[in-house]
């Protein structure tokens, strides 16, 4: 068994902005056999070699296609945070949980087999006030206080987990993906900065982390062609604080006591601008980061976007439309300080 | 931090009668520092092959942090010797020579600020806003308020990390800002305290996002780790609220240092650990009455009565002009045991337990040197 001869590889929610990518990139490569992409809708990007197949995860077909497809990789993308877009929260965790686990099923029956990629998110590690400021890879996810897609993910992510252990010979990488940001991948977090006015809770300042569009394609790459087994927390190193990627974005923001941000959250809701969901509330206000030690070492990764890049290329590529925009301050700032100097002056003179 | 032996520029005592002697016996004549201190005594730190201690070694160029160059030296000189007269807009803009250069660089950071176009490190702190909004409110307090003397600034290493702990007090932490604003403008290489802070501290609106951008960090002990090994200073409080919350007629009694946690974190990352006796705080906001059903009410640790609160209304939270010492006082070695160490809990109680005494030793000597609460 060579170790490129020909990668066989099953893309599960293909119609995302990421898997997208993914699949245009492995076309490319020549150490790529096969590729097979599920979803339910048509995958949006062009792509030639990549094979179409319209069925829900939880659809025992599934199994059928690994095996005739001879599938050798995984690559899980199907993990959504967006309850309202995927038909109401009982079905995204339907789709979710279920669907992982009648692909594991179906992934653990295939001798074949010898890898799948986990797109996870960093969210496991929930965000509470007594968290430490960076989370370890080995930090264990509790689930008793997590709800939502955060409990998906950390239920997704023990099944993998069991998965893995039952096929020993099978290579796992977890990838827990900071939000994601860049010129394409729409997420909830991209449409909140895109929002005329950003509405943020008062009195507090979350940490946030950001994982470039394009690194998270490139370790997803990686994770396919190589071997990386393990679990990783994958981000552009640095943070921003909300307030200060508000400002870098040049939007006004609104601070909303906490007791209305629920009420405004669900108007927000009701609009579908945003599917910003309850259990976001603590992102809000405490954020999350982790540590991307391992990712540098163990991984061998590099981002070529820090979090403040990745923000500052976000809001380049999507024109947000700053209400001032970086040049405009520092001709602002040169105005100012030419009429103060040229007032100092005059007082001076006065004064003598 | 060294791996082994000494930890850099830090004074080592050793610990316990049998082993002092053992100590001495081995290192017969270790050459002295003998730089003449503040105090007019001569620093006893062992010297360096320069022949001086690590602490009054000249610095070789480009190890402390560019921007320390133009900071002003708030210790001994009066704001009134700068050269322009233009320039007195903007106190803390002083050094600046020419008004037109603090005027270019106000503006400049008003603008980077209202841009978001600035640098903070991955647990939240904002060395800018800390040195130029921060520091400059506290700063009053320190120096005309509290009139803080700090003592013993030697023995806090310039470059490597350590463990700096200090006994708690005063209702509201004030101490740790203080010992901040000494670790900054009086020691000489201006170093940043980065403070382990309770889980209340960080829940709370504005505090919370406010103490994480100051340098504060949760009580935690991988976080801890990290900001050790990476050479910086890390503050502990291990007394906590019993520490602060406690009646003034408990005043300068330690209060049981939690768990030991922060002796298994010093010895783990192998960094002295600092003993710092702070003289004042108490005094601060005399706590007479704990009411225990307000503070379960408001989900607090305490809820103080003071001689002035509330009595006074919103002015009893003006804290009461105490004269403040904050002693540091020699580095208590643990790279003599070896980082296995932490796991053997008979040490780490009897080394939690050592601290705790030297601390108590200390403010009990700076107590009786004490004229009164107010001088």
């Amino acid at each position: 068994m060579g170790k490129h001869s020909g990668r066989r590889v099953l893309i599960t929610g293909i119609c995302g902005e990421l898997a997208g990518q993914l699949a245009a990139r492995l076309e490319a490569d020549d150490r790529v056999d096969a590729i097979v992409g599920v979803d339910l809708r048509r995958p949006a990007h062009h792509l030639s070699r990549t094979e179409w197949v319209a069925a829900d995860l939880r659809n025992p077909e599934i199994a059928h296609v690994i095996a005739a497809a001879a599938i050798d990789t995984i690559v899980h993308l199907r993990i959504t945070a967006e309850p309202h877009a995927s038909g109401g929260r009982s079905l995204m965790k339907e789709r979710n949980v279920i669907g992982t686990m009648q692909l594991l099923a179906a992934a653990q029956n295939t001798d074949r087999l010898r890898k799948v990629v986990l797109k996870s998110t960093t969210a496991v590690y929930g965000s509470r006030y007594d968290d430490p400021a960076l989370f370890d890879e080995d930090a264990a996810p509790g689930t008793a206080r997590r709800s939502g897609y955060s409990q998906d993910a950390v239920e997704i992510e023990g099944y993998a987990r069991t998965f893995a252990s039952r096929r020993p010979d099978a290579t796992l990488t977890t990838l827990r993906f900071a939000n994601f940001l860049g010129p394409r991948v729409t997420t909830p977090l991209t449409t909140y900065f895109a929002l005329p006015v950003v509405p943020t809770v008062l009195g507090y300042d979350p940490r946030l982390q950001f994982c470039h569009e394009r690194d998270a394609v490139e370790v997803l790459v990686r994770s396919t062609l190589e071997d990386h087994p393990g679990t990783f927390n994958v981000a552009g190193p640095g943070i921003l604080y909300l307030s200060q990627a508000v400002r870098r974005a040049g939007k006004p923001s609104v601070p909303v006591a906490l007791p209305f941000v629920n009420g405004l959250a669900h108007l927000v809701r009701r609009t579908g601008r945003v599917d910003f969901s309850p259990e976001q509330l603590g992102f809000l206000l405490y954020g999350r980061v982790g540590n991307l030690e391992r990712m540098r070492t163990d991984f061998g990764y590099a981002p070529a976007f820090s979090t403040p890049a990745a923000f500052d290329d976000f809001v380049a590529t999507r024109r947000l439309a700053p209400l001032v925009d970086r040049d405009t301050a520092v001709r602002w700032e040169h105005r100012l300080h030419d009429l103060l100097s040229a007032l100092a002056a005059g007082s001076a003179g006065a004064g003598r | 931090m060294t791996q082994a032996g000494r930890p850099a520029g830090a004074d080592v005592i050793p610990l316990g009668p049998r082993r002092r002697g053992a100590a001495a016996g081995d290192e017969p004549a270790r050459a002295r520092c003998g730089e003449p201190l503040a105090d007019g005594r001569t620093c006893r730190n062992y010297a360096e092959p320069s022949g001086l201690c690590r602490v009054h070694e000249p610095e070789e160029p480009g190890t402390t942090a560019p921007a320390r160059a133009d900071r002003p030296a708030p210790a001994t000189v009066p704001p009134r010797i700068r050269p322009s007269p233009g320039a007195a807009s903007d106190p803390h803009l002083a050094p600046v020579p020419d008004p037109g250069d603090a005027l270019a660089a106000a503006l400049d950071f008003l603008r980077r600020r209202l841009t978001g176009d600035y640098d903070v490190d991955v647990y939240g702190f904002d060395r800018e806003l800390t040195e130029q909004v921060i520091l400059p409110l506290a700063r009053p307090l320190y120096r005309r308020y509290w009139r803080v003397r700090a003592v013993g600034l030697e023995h806090v290493p310039a470059r490597s990390g350590a463990l700096i702990v200090a006994n708690h007090a005063g209702t509201l932490p004030f101490d740790a800002i203080m010992t901040k604003v000494a670790l900054l403008d009086d020691h000489p290489a201006h170093r940043h305290l980065r403070e382990l802070a309770a889980d209340l501290a960080l829940r709370l609106p504005v505090i919370g996002p406010m103490a994480r951008k100051t340098g504060n960090t949760l009580a935690h002990g991988d976080d801890a780790r990290r900001l050790l090994a990476a050479g910086e200073l890390v503050g502990v409080w291990p007394e906590g609220f019993k520490g602060i919350g406690k009646l003034y007629r408990d005043r300068y009694k330690l209060q049981r240092f939690g768990r030991g946690g922060f002796v298994e974190l010093a010895l783990r990352a192998q960094v002295p650990i600092v003993p710092v006796a702070i003289i004042g705080a108490e005094e601060i906001y005399p706590m007479v009455a704990d009411v225990r059903v307000l503070a379960r009410l408001l989900r607090l640790p305490y809820f103080p009565v003071t001689w002035q609160f509330p009595l006074l209304g919103p002015a009893g939270l003006l804290p009461l002009p105490s004269k403040w010492v904050i002693v540091f006082g020699e580095p208590i070695d643990t790279a003599r045991y070896g980082p296995e160490a932490a796991d053997d809990p008979m040490l780490v109680f009897e080394l939690t337990d050592r601290v705790r005494t030297v601390i108590q030793r200390m403010l009990y000597r700076t107590l009786m040197g004490r004229r009164s609460i107010f001088f």
